[in-house]
């Protein structure tokens, strides 16, 4: 996995002083309003703020005031900051991705004469040249010609990949690199529309649409914020009775920045000012994993993906089938028949051929024989005969000719040299196919040495894998083409829950219909023009970049390594996400329990006083603050800090863990619940402390 | 305490759990359409009103149809409880000639019938004829009630059904719980009422001579058929002025067990039928633990208040404004219930409980009614905790949070802000006009922190369509008759209209099949989670008001 940006440029210098930066400019109201709670916020700080105007000139100036005031706009800056530093990174991660394709130019082909443009002048269907040596310039599809493209610049995948026109790997990037051969490509994306584009206007909070989770919180949030507004601008009325109860002056009423103070303390502050940094951030997430996204509603989906969708070569299984295992025929030694089987394999170019003689390497150490002094004739594996082999002429000139091939090959080679195909081993090649295996028959002119068993090996810890998204819900679909009994033998040994094999790509989409239909939601990733409509119907469907264009632009996401395991790491980012938002929400309800026990105390304490020197209420001052206004404003700040001290955690995302709904809860609501109610006792009682050594 | 006060208490807890799954169990059959006992009794009767009123009990409709027959439905019973009032001087019936309500007072009394409420800004036995009390008044207790349960049963088809538009036939779901539920059940009651000295008669007002050799004026009336449906169905509303604290609706310790059962029975029994209705019975009972643990706490905080000595007067037990047939432990777990179940009805005078009993009681209510709450509308009220708990904490098993298996969306958090402020607003924009108003404050008979528990307990219990009341405070003015009966309706259609739109949108939605992924609603981590949401989300808003009503008078007293 490449996550090139790590932690380290959380703290990356530019970017934070662009946040700065960035914090002043969002204070912009109509920016500001974007986002209700902190616009609130931001309402009280401007009226604190013109109070304390005033009183310099009438001469009832409260430093008391000041400080609120003060802390309000830092309030309302920290929460910007929270946004403007996770566009900043987002947008680092895209620009190093777009950074090849400004600068490109592009030998557009019209009415067959070539001129040169900018590549953002390029509109969709022109057609443009590309030579070995030239970047693409922006995204599209060959239509004639082949040649190797070197995609490091965006997967970081060294490696040169074969672009051709026509099949499945007709599909460019824009800003990858042509390394050989010439290709003529049709331009398939407007300019500012390219997946790149498209992620990147993700990731900018202005332009960035709320997705349906973020617009359902917003309106808790607004509900909550009016539900106490509500209690707040109540309270003069209620102060006013109790005035007058305990025979106190008017006056004495609550001022207005109090009343803003209690107001911005209640408000959920927290969750409000990091909510746009964690949907942000939970883009810039996939980016890191190379993953794009076409809209941040995709992301949220695959945190509620309960049915995956997986093929089986590449996800499940290694890309092809291996040698695993030797079955030598009666009177023959195993050495014999590795030594004949590496022999009849050194001419066949297929994974499967080099896996058998890898293994023979491996279980008996043969290896750098000199095979042109026997007079070796190879005979190269075809599709056609199905076999591959060699003739070895020994030292009396008498030629053995060793084949391997498929058990129907072998056969019928046999019985040319009239063998005869022993009953045992026709049995043995039966009990392999039924296993899922794929056996190869060796054989010495007309006798047959024995079987050579190439399986599909399934990935190392795709196993664990599968049983941690059990625990956390989640169904696997192994899909296959092989025929049910093989697909049933791996399907058993990776631990998927089910399979569909021989499976079409109608079968695909009729299956994640259905799945819908049963309430549930599908993630499948594809590469094939013909996995378009069943990307296109599944709730997630991540095209590989190496795919065709009709295939990623029916999908929601582009997998630029083009690694389908990277299905799996999409859903954890979804829940991840949607985890730092109700964590984050809980936290900051939780914590207005103390907030009311700092403040309450603090306006009331002079009420039904009699003559004594405080009133009854002060018994509600559990965290014994200093003064009455050291209690107001150590948690005026506590709500302003606690924003800052969480950007981190709202960048990078609760810790997630593979474990099921109710573990989860358990263990986020002891942290985030309990720790919520907690933590501003604590918090408020410091910063309080801090406060009355310099007062 | 003594021995038997808590056997007492632990017998009526009992009772309840082992009644639940009984009446529940019956309402989900009546509710659903199975055949049950009464069927064979009653199932002709039904078919004739089904008949008569041409309905068809089969034919179903959406939300909006729903809501509109049901608001339609109460606007009439309101008018035509406010048009007997204003002319009952002119009708049967009226033996004692109680001369016409006053019509700011009968439109109260009619919204406040009509929304189950039965806040009384009158007096029954010196305001009201017969007729009035009988043909308004206990028709409205019945069909408030199965309005509740209506809503209710709305709710639990937009929860269970997949991919639905039809929440059922709001005539239907009338009918039958009114006929099979509230009808028989009230008979029954009413009879044992009866049997143990409630007065049933129409006999004019009797006039005897006192011990002290003065002339005293005996109300008289047609009482246990309707106080069996003002406990069954949480109304709540007195035939006389001083309630169940009158010896002629409360007469015996049986009498007055029995009514406090009946307050909670139907509401507690209704989380069964929820429960099995939406396929989860486990989920029926934990909704019914959060309930049960929030009432018995508060009971436990009011019982500590009643019982501990009062430094003031240096002693404990202030048996002031209570019964001393029913004694402290009576009264107090009375008015524990009658808040939390939104019924209303007394045994005891509110206003003169201990700070703490009172501030239970007032908690009880500010918290929405959602402790058991009135019949049907507790539970649908609660289901907009249950909502907003499943959002805000749902979102921390990384899923989008389901509530039995169905998504929630901005709509329905939308709507569940809404029906949870709406109450807020009237309380707390009431609450604080009164208090600084004139005409709001010179009908307190309280100076001090008790007097603005008493202007907060009013409102409260108004939008709470609870009923009960501070007794100090004389709400039958023009300014408290009409800002009251604008605080029973947003009480009451500020959650029905919203929770009705969550139904509808909710029946529309797919089922996400449960699985290890799923954030479950039915189990113990859950429950402490709703207790928490709603102690926080319902209750934190009122700390400032509360701090300066009771909280403030307990700290005077214990100073």
């Amino acid at each position: 996995m490449s996550t090139h940006q790590n932690t380290s440029s959380l703290f990356n210098q530019k970017i934070i002083f662009q946040a700065v930066k960035d914090s002043f400019i969002k204070l912009n109201p109509a920016v500001l309003i974007k986002n209700p709670v902190i616009f609130i916020v931001g309402v009280g700080s401007v009226l604190t703020t013109v109070i304390v105007v005033v009183s310099l000139f009438n001469g009832n100036f409260s430093a008391f005031n000041l400080q609120i005031a003060v802390w309000l706009w830092f309030t309302v800056l920290f929460a910007n900051f929270s946004e403007a530093i996770a566009e900043g990174r987002g947008k680092a991660q895209a620009d190093s991705l777009r950074k090849n394709r400004t600068q490109t130019m592009a030998r557009r082909l019209v009415g067959g004469k070539e001129d040169v443009v900018a590549a953002p002048d390029l509109r969709k269907d022109d057609v443009v040249i590309c030579d070995a040596g030239d970047i693409i310039p922006a995204d599209g599809e060959v239509i004639e010609g082949i040649a190797s493209v070197d995609e490091s610049a965006i997967t970081g995948e060294s490696a040169p990949v074969i672009r051709e026109s026509g099949g499945d790997r007709s599909a460019v990037t824009g800003g990858t690199k042509v390394i050989s051969d010439r290709i003529i490509i049709r331009i398939t994306s407007e300019p500012g529309d390219s997946f790149l584009d498209r992620m990147i206007s993700l990731v900018e909070g202005a332009k960035r649409q709320k997705t349906p989770n973020e617009i359902a919180l917003s309106i808790l949030l607004s509900g909550l914020s009016i539900i106490f507004l509500l209690a707040v601008v109540t309270l003069p009325a209620f102060f006013s009775y109790s005035l007058s109860a305990s025979g106190l002056p008017s006056s004495q009423n609550l001022t207005i920045p109090v009343l803003i103070a209690l107001l911005v303390c209640l408000i959920p502050t927290t969750i409000g000012g990091l909510l746009s940094a964690i949907g942000i951030s939970g883009m810039d997430r996939l980016l890191q994993r190379n993953i794009i996204a076409t809209s941040g509603k995709a992301i949220e989906a695959a945190g509620d993906v309960d049915v995956l969708l997986l093929d089986k070569t590449g996800t499940i299984t290694l890309g092809n089938r291996m040698a695993t295992n030797f079955f030598p025929a009666d009177g023959v030694s195993e050495t014999d028949l590795a030594h004949a089987a590496q022999l009849s394999s050194l001419s066949d170019e297929t994974p499967e051929g080099r896996s058998i003689v890898i293994l023979a390497k491996e279980k008996f150490d043969f290896r750098g024989r000199d095979v042109h002094q026997k007079n070796a004739v190879f005979i190269p594996f075809t599709a056609q005969s199905k076999m591959s082999g060699v003739d070895l002429t020994d030292e009396k000139g008498v030629v053995h000719r060793i084949r391997k091939g498929s058990s129907e090959a072998i056969k019928s080679f046999i019985h040319n040299g009239n063998g005869f195909f022993p009953k045992k081993m026709e049995e043995k090649v039966a009990e392999l196919a039924k296993m899922g295996a794929t056996p190869l028959v060796v054989a010495e002119d007309n006798k047959v040495l024995g079987i050579i068993q190439l399986k599909d090996i399934v990935k190392g810890g795709i196993k664990q894998r599968f049983a941690q998204l059990r625990t956390m819900g989640i169904r696997t679909i192994m899909i296959t083409g092989d025929n049910a009994l093989t697909a049933a033998a791996i399907a058993a040994e990776a631990g998927v829950d089910d399979f569909m094999a021989e499976a079409t790509p109608e079968d695909k989409l009729v299956r994640i219909r259905k799945e819908q239909a049963n309430g549930h939601l599908v993630g499948m990733i594809g590469d094939g023009t013909n996995d378009a409509p069943a990307l296109a119907q599944a709730d997630i469907g991540i095209a590989m970049n190496s795919g065709t264009q009709a295939a990623r632009e029916a999908g929601n996401m582009v997998d630029l390594d083009s690694n389908p395991t990277k299905l799996i790491e999409v859903v954890e980012v979804g829940k991840q996400l949607l985890m730092t938002r109700g964590a984050l929400t809980t936290f900051s309800i939780a914590n207005d329990v103390a907030k009311y026990f700092a403040i309450i105390p603090a306006i009331a304490v002079s009420l039904y006083a009699g003559k004594t020197e405080v009133g009854p209420l002060a018994a509600l001052n559990l965290m014994n603050l200093g003064s009455p206004e050291s209690a107001i404003l150590s948690a005026v700040i506590f709500n302003a800090i606690i924003i800052v001290l969480l950007v981190p955690l709202a960048l990078k995302g609760v810790p997630y863990r593979p474990v099921s709904a109710n573990k989860a809860l358990i263990r986020n609501l002891f942290i985030y619940g309990l720790g919520g109610v907690i933590a501003p006792f604590v918090g408020i009682k410091l910063i309080d402390f801090i406060i009355n050594l310099f007062a | 305490m003594t021995a038997s006060d808590f056997l007492q208490i632990t017998l009526y807890f009992t009772l309840l759990i082992v009644l639940t799954p009984v009446l529940g169990g019956y309402m989900y059959k009546v509710f659903t359409g199975e055949k049950h006992l009464m069927t064979f009794v009653l199932g002709k009767p039904e078919k004739l009103i089904y008949k008569l009123s041409g309905i068809h009990p089969d034919e179903e409709t959406n939300w909006k149809t729903y809501t509109w027959g049901l608001l339609l439905f109460n606007l009439i019973g309101m008018v035509f409880l406010f048009v007997l009032q204003i002319i009952q001087a002119q009708l049967p019936l009226n033996p004692a000639h109680l001369p016409n309500v006053s019509w700011h007072s009968a439109l109260n009394t009619a919204i406040s019938f009509m929304t189950n409420t039965n806040w009384q800004g009158y007096a029954g036995e010196t305001t009201l004829s017969y007729l009035v009390q009988m043909l308004g008044l206990t028709v409205q207790n019945f069909v408030s009630a199965a309005t509740g349960i209506a809503v209710l049963l709305a709710l639990v088809r937009g929860l269970s059904r997949k991919s639905a538009s039809t929440l059922g036939n709001f005539w239907t779901d009338l009918t039958r719980s009114t006929l099979y539920v509230l009808l028989p059940m009230s008979i029954v009651f009413a009879v044992i009422l009866a049997g143990e000295g409630v007065i049933q008669n129409f006999h004019p007002y009797q006039a005897v001579h006192t011990l002290q050799g003065t002339e005293q004026v005996i109300p008289m009336g047609p009482a246990a058929s309707q106080i069996a449906i003002k406990q069954l169905g949480t109304n709540g509303g007195g035939f006389f002025n001083t309630n169940s604290a009158h010896p002629f609706e409360n007469p015996t310790p049986l009498t007055n067990f029995l009514e406090m059962l009946a307050i909670l029975l139907i509401p507690a029994a209704l989380t069964y039928t929820y429960g099995k209705m939406v396929g989860s019975l486990r989920q029926g009972w934990t909704i019914f633990m959060v309930m049960l643990i929030l009432l018995i706490s508060g009971l436990a905080i009011a019982l500590y208040g009643e019982y501990s000595a009062n430094p003031i007067f240096s002693q404990s037990h202030l048996m002031e404004g209570k019964e001393t047939r029913f004694g402290i432990t009576n009264s107090v777990l009375w008015s524990t219930v009658t808040t939390a179940a939104s019924n209303g009805s007394v045994n005891a005078m509110h206003d003169s409980l201990s700070p703490l009993a009172g501030m239970v009681a007032l908690i009880n209510m500010l918290l929405g009614e959602v402790i058991f709450g009135g019949v049907g509308a507790g539970l649908y009220g609660m289901m907009v905790f249950v909502i907003l708990t499943v959002f805000i904490a749902g979102l921390m098993v990384g899923r989008t949070p389901e509530l039995l298996g169905k998504k929630i969306g901005a709509f329905e958090v939308q709507m569940a802000i809404i029906a949870n402020l709406s109450t807020s607003l009237v309380i707390l924009v009431f609450t604080a006009w009164a208090s600084v108003s004139s005409y709001g404050l010179s009908s307190l008979n309280n100076t001090g922190a008790h007097g603005f528990s008493e202007i907060l307990y009013a409102y409260t219990s108004a939008a709470g369509n609870n009923g009960s009341a501070f007794a100090g405070l004389n709400a039958n003015t023009l300014f408290y008759n009409l800002t009251l009966s604008f605080s029973l309706l947003v009480g009451r259609f500020g959650v029905i209209i919203p929770m009705l739109a969550i139904a509808g949108s909710m029946a529309r939605k797919n089922i996400t099949p449960e699985s290890a992924g799923t954030f479950r609603t039915d189990n113990w981590v859950f429950g402490g989670l709703l207790i928490a949401v709603i102690l926080i989300v319902g209750g934190l808003t009122y700390f400032p008001a509360l701090s300066l009503g009771p909280v403030v008078e307990h700290l005077l007293m214990i100073k």
